[in-house]
């Protein structure tokens, strides 16, 4: 049984409530305890973050003091979120490392009569602790419903590949470790070349042309690839691919279909967990047809239109490079 | 002598490497005080700690051991022996009541003559510091001492 | 030719000093006449009968006092107080010799660049010059007289690797009328070049240049040609190297063998080339890497042909109409004797998958320069043709892409030499073949030899489009519709300003050089040192690049960094002309510092062993002690150092010596009497 500290953000528990459903469905089944530390605030999102610096910090130290305050034994802090993942690090790294900075905080947690001890705890991402703790071998032990033709384009976002300087989810111009994941759990993965670009994260409320370009080119490029969904791990890329989808198809006058989860709604799904469950068909642009094709049903509401059927290419020509194990 | 105390550092370069850069130092004019004095061995790994007890005892109040940067050595692996010996070495002399601070060991490679001249300014300084060891000062007594015992055996 | 000369009365050396004012060098900061004087009278006890100074000793008047005093005075011993011992050390010593005197008993010591050129304060510096001066004069008693080592030469070699360079060196040899074998690990010799089609900057045909060469060695009767062949073990020492080689079995019988060819014809397993295709061709199971292969005689690649796996087939011993093929043949084990040895094995290229942003193996129409090499080589793998992955389709615009791996802090930092020409080349193919547009992206031009530039200029005015810039990505995610179906190289254009998006339909990644992948080992195996990245180590970057460390061992080509063709010849005509030169004289002196061990002390622990990296130290068994060869040690002292017996004595810088320069040395630093401390040489 893993330990860690669980910090899940303002999104979980609301418009991101399926990635929290998954990942509670299946922490026991990969024997992860997440401890959520008590009454935690928010992260800072973006937007804090460009009104005023230090108060920024000073909001992420007091979940950090708080999460240290938990004591349960783990000194690893884990958010779901990418933008909260990468907030609680950037504060306990630059606690850890500007003198300046720390007793700035310090100063600032002390008059709310908290503390941290800078470089005390380690922050780390969902996706981290399930691929590098928890580990493929385990996962694949887990799995009695391979989700075996389920064509998904893995979206890694931006945040958690920038910065990733011990490369914990591969290289990260081009990370494997949700690649692989969702080949252990069986599914088809196509190689996608935009897995790391922009979701456009608040452009959809500041700039929405900027927005809709950036998920069209995400949008186009899984379809172009034949994905049947697209599966992300964070909840603003999610919440803009999907509900958003619409409004892109609006102005660029097209039509795509493509659904797009989480990884631990997929998880949960390979591991026997039943749909409704793991929070599945509250999205925007309902699953259930792309489902459907690996035989999982899905709690009817009211069914949108099916979308396109798909055509594939014969091969020929010059042989390709062989491409070995691994990529590095 | 009522001026500074100035240290009597002996170095011990190898032909290769540190040597050049010595020679380096001297072709760029580059200056660094008159401390220390540099013997020329083939390479680092030549270096037998008796060579350092015998400068210490000698009237040097500190040793300068340079040779190739690890990776680099002329005969492949030899200046990691030497680093070997020096750890060793400076370990033996803390015991001997020594500071093992007067004996300091600096990789320099043939190009790096600016720097090798630097650390010398710098070693001189810190063995300045420590102050004087004045090792053999102290040994008239017990030389004496000695010659003493022997000629009771003898007789 | 040594003398000792005699010692006088009290069994003294009789030294003599001589102190040079190399101009105002030295004598504009040290009193070089004092420190004459001081010599004369403070160190006469130790045995000096005269001490000169002298406007510049290295002249031949300089050296003639100290060859006159050598004759008249009868000295055992010189000290030469002047400049770096790298600079003059021989000059003094061949005086030394002249005048009569084992040149191992002159010294020169530095009080230029250690004295005069290093410190301003000139009584300080005249005091440490002094030091200086009584370091060397009390380190030269203890020099003893030497002779360097004679060792002679074999007059075979050796040279391992068949590209261009060692094709050379081979020649070369052979040609003076010595024996030269020739071991190749591939089937065939020609290394990388006889993969190429054409050749920068003249455009002459690879193999139309390459293959008379090849040829030539083939049948020079003093050319020994192992091909298939691996180096396994290298004993000895320059002049006297015992080297053992496995030639693995061809499963055919090469007296037999005419090279008709029928084997690889009818052969039915076809296989992808790795090796030679760069794995956009095909092979057989049994073939010769390309059709002008020397030697002629195919190979059998056991791990693909059908008979090795599962028993049946054998239609090449059928068919073959002199029975040559020989299933049952086995590999042979061979002991050369060589007197030197040239390592010219090559490189190796970056693998272009490193790099995933370039979508080389998953984006179909993206090509490595070595891939392209062999698309548009007539012999290939479509006769010549520039097509795309599809094997048919012509491409209407191609990206060629600079510093693939090359000049990269993530990868490897340097530059690999060739890849701006052999871009410029490519670009000039496609054009030529194809009239595409043609873009190539680089960070700088390097064109730097001879003819070179003027190539650049002439692709230039041929209508290729350059852009400066680093690629960022290559991609097939389109954003427009006249991105659609093409391969989108995504460049800041650094001389624009601006970020570009050039849709193509094909790329090429100009991917570096890197040494071959078992060069650690092989730089063990002979005994030489290779940098961290792999390049074999010369023995001086600038004045010796053909040169290793290691006597006897040379080493020609790519193998010691990235470089063209051209320079490849140069260095295996010039590792040859090395080779030739100890050849011919039949034997060379070793500079005779060395180790020894003394048997009679030796307990036979064995530290010395395995600190030797030239295993210069073997242990005999039944005596239990160790002894020393003299012509593999290189003299470094670490096992003199080591013994804790001190029964292994180093000549050139032993115990006594180095103790009684730190004796004098110390001697004459404080202002009181200093009471020294004798202390036995260990």
């Amino acid at each position: 049984m893993n330990k860690y500290l669980f910090y899940p953000g303002c999104s979980m528990p609301r418009s991101a409530r399926p990635y929290y459903d998954s990942l509670m469905a299946i922490k026991d089944d990969i024997q992860i305890d997440l401890d959520e530390i008590d009454d935690w605030n928010c992260c800072g999102a973006t937007e804090y973050w460009s009104v005023h610096q230090l108060k920024a910090h000073a909001l992420v130290g007091r979940n950090l003091a708080l999460a240290q305050q938990k004591a349960n034994g783990s000194n690893t802090l884990v958010a779901g979120c990418s933008a909260c993942y990468l907030n609680l690090a950037k504060t306990a790294n630059y606690m850890r490392d500007d003198p300046q900075l720390n007793r700035q905080i310090t100063e600032a947690l002390a008059a709310g009569g908290l503390s941290y001890t800078a470089g005390s705890l380690e922050i780390r991402h969902l996706l981290d602790i399930i691929y590098n703790d928890v580990g493929l071998e385990t996962i694949r032990s887990r799995v009695v419903r391979p989700l075996t033709g389920l064509r998904v384009a893995p979206y890694y976002g931006c945040m958690i590949v920038r910065p990733d300087p011990d490369n914990r989810y591969g290289n990260p111009e081009y990370p494997t470790a949700l690649d692989k994941l969702m080949e252990v759990l069986g599914a088809t993965v196509i190689d996608f070349p935009q897995k790391t670009h922009c979701c456009s994260g608040h452009m959809t409320q500041i700039s929405p042309d900027v927005a809709y370009e950036l998920l069209h080119r995400l949008i186009s490029g899984a379809d172009r690839y034949e994905a049947d969904m697209m599966v992300t791990l964070c909840p603003m890329c999610q919440l803009n691919l999907d509900a958003y989808q619409g409004d892109m198809n609006t102005y660029y006058n097209t039509d795509y279909y493509m659904p797009v989860l989480y990884f631990t709604q997929l998880m949960g799904l390979a591991f026997g967990h039943d749909a409704k469950e793991l929070g599945i068909g509250r999205e925007f642009v309902d699953a259930r047809f792309a489902l459907a094709k690996i035989g999982v049903e899905v709690p009817a509401e009211d069914s949108p239109a099916q979308p396109k059927p798909r055509r594939r290419k014969k091969e020929q020509g010059l042989p390709m490079p062989r491409m070995g194990e691994e990529e590095q | 002598m009522s001026e500074q105390f100035e240290p009597v550092i002996i170095g011990f370069t190898c032909n290769w490497c540190s040597y050049r850069a010595a020679d380096m130092a001297g072709t760029a004019r580059i200056k660094y005080p008159p401390n220390v004095r540099l013997i020329r061995l083939m390479c680092s790994g030549r270096l037998d700690p008796t060579f350092v007890l015998k400068a210490l005892s000698g009237g040097a109040d500190g040793v300068l051991i340079t040779g190739c940067h690890p990776g680099e050595c002329h005969y492949l692996e030899q200046n990691y022996k030497a680093l070997r010996r020096y750890l060793l070495l400076r370990r033996t002399l803390a015991q001997m009541g020594i500071e093992p601070e007067r004996v300091k060991l600096v990789w320099a490679s043939a190009a790096e003559g600016v720097r090798l001249a630097r650390e010398i300014g710098v070693f001189v300084d810190e063995v300045r510091d420590l102050g004087p060891l004045r090792w053999p000062t102290s040994l008239p007594a017990v030389h004496a001492e000695e010659a003493k015992m022997m000629e009771e055996v003898a007789a | 030719m040594s003398a000792n000369g005699n010692k006088n009365e009290e069994g003294k050396e009789r030294i003599g000093v001589y102190v040079c004012h190399c101009g105002s060098n030295i004598a504009g900061v040290v009193d070089v006449k004092d420190v004459a004087v001081w010599a004369k009278e403070e160190m006469g006890d130790e045995g000096v009968v005269v001490a000169r100074d002298y406007k510049f000793m290295c002249s031949s008047l300089g050296q003639e006092l100290i060859e006159n005093d050598i004759k008249e005075l009868g000295l055992t011993r010189v000290v030469v107080a002047a400049c770096s011992p790298h600079l003059h050390e021989q000059t003094f010593r061949t005086a030394a010799e002249r005048a009569g005197l084992n040149p191992y008993l002159s010294e020169l010591v530095s009080i230029r660049e250690q004295v005069s050129w290093v410190h301003t304060d000139k009584v300080k510096a005249t005091e440490k010059a002094k030091a200086v001066v009584a370091g060397g004069i009390e380190r030269v008693i203890q020099n003893e007289p030497l002779e360097p080592l004679r060792v002679p030469i074999h007059p075979a070699t050796l040279v391992v690797g068949g590209g261009i360079a060692g094709i050379q060196a081979a020649l070369e040899i052979a040609d003076a009328g010595h024996k030269v074998y020739l071991v190749e690990r591939e089937p065939s010799i020609g290394g990388h070049m006889a993969q190429f089609d054409k050749t920068f900057p003249t455009l002459d045909c690879a193999a139309c240049i390459l293959t008379p060469r090849m040829v030539s060695v083939g049948e020079h009767p003093n050319i020994e040609l192992l091909t298939w062949s691996e180096v396994e073990r290298v004993e000895g020492y320059v002049g006297n190297f015992s080297v053992t080689v496995r030639k693995r079995p061809r499963y055919v019988d090469t007296e037999l063998c005419t090279g008709c060819g029928i084997c690889w014809e009818k052969c039915p397993k076809k296989v992808i080339d790795e090796v030679f295709e760069v794995g956009i061709g095909y092979r057989t199971a049994v073939y010769t890497p390309f059709p002008q292969a020397v030697p002629k005689y195919p190979v059998i690649d056991t791990e693909t042909c059908i008979y090795f796996q599962n028993g049946k087939c054998k239609a090449c011993e059928k068919l073959c109409p002199t029975g040559a093929i020989k299933f049952d043949q086995e590999e042979e084990i061979v002991l050369l004797e060589v007197g030197n040895i040239i390592i010219a094995t090559g490189f190796d290229l970056f693998d272009a998958r490193r790099i995933p942003e370039y979508g080389y193996g998953r984006l179909a129409n993206v090509f490595t320069s070595a891939e392209f090499e062999r698309m548009c080589n007539a012999a290939g793998p479509t006769d010549g043709e520039v097509v795309m992955r599809d094997g048919v389709s012509k491409p209407a615009s191609v990206g060629i892409v600079h510093c693939v791996g090359s000049r990269d802090r993530n990868y490897n930092n340097y530059c690999s030499v060739i890849c701006c020409m052999s871009s410029l080349k490519f670009a000039h193919l496609v054009k030529e073949r194809t009239g595409a547009e043609v873009y190539n992206f680089y960070i700088d031009m390097r064109t730097a030899y001879k003819d070179y530039d003027e190539f650049y200029q002439r692709v230039m005015g041929e209508g290729v489009l350059f852009v400066r810039g680093r690629v960022a990505e290559i991609t097939d995610a389109t954003r427009s519709p006249g991105e659609e179906g093409k391969l989108v190289i995504q460049v800041e254009d650094t001389l624009a300003g601006r970020q570009r998006r050039i849709p193509v339909d094909m790329a090429i990644l100009a991917v570096g050089l890197e040494p071959r992948a078992d060069a650690k080992e092989v730089a063990k195996k002979f005994g030489i040192s290779c940098s961290a990245a792999g390049w074999i180590t010369e023995k001086h970057p600038k004045l010796d690049p053909v040169a290793t460390m290691t006597e006897g061992i040379f080493i020609a080509g790519a193998v010691q960094g990235p470089k063209d063709i051209p320079t490849s010849v140069a260095q295996g005509a010039a590792a040859a002309a090395r080779v030739l030169s100890r050849i011919s004289r039949g034997e060379i002196y070793l500079e005779p510092i060395r180790a020894t061990v003394n048997a009679e002390m030796c307990s036979g622990c064995r530290i010395c062993n395995n600190l030797c990296p030239f295993n210069a130290i073997i242990f005999h068994e039944d005596l239990m002690v160790s002894e020393i060869n003299h012509a593999l040690c290189q003299g470094c002292g670490t096992c003199v150092a080591a013994c804790p017996a001190g029964a292994i004595s180093g000549t050139g810088f032993s115990n006594e010596q180095v103790l009684s320069q730190i004796e004098g040395l110390l001697e004459f630093s404080f202002a009181e009497e200093p009471v020294l401390m004798e202390m036995t040489p260990a």
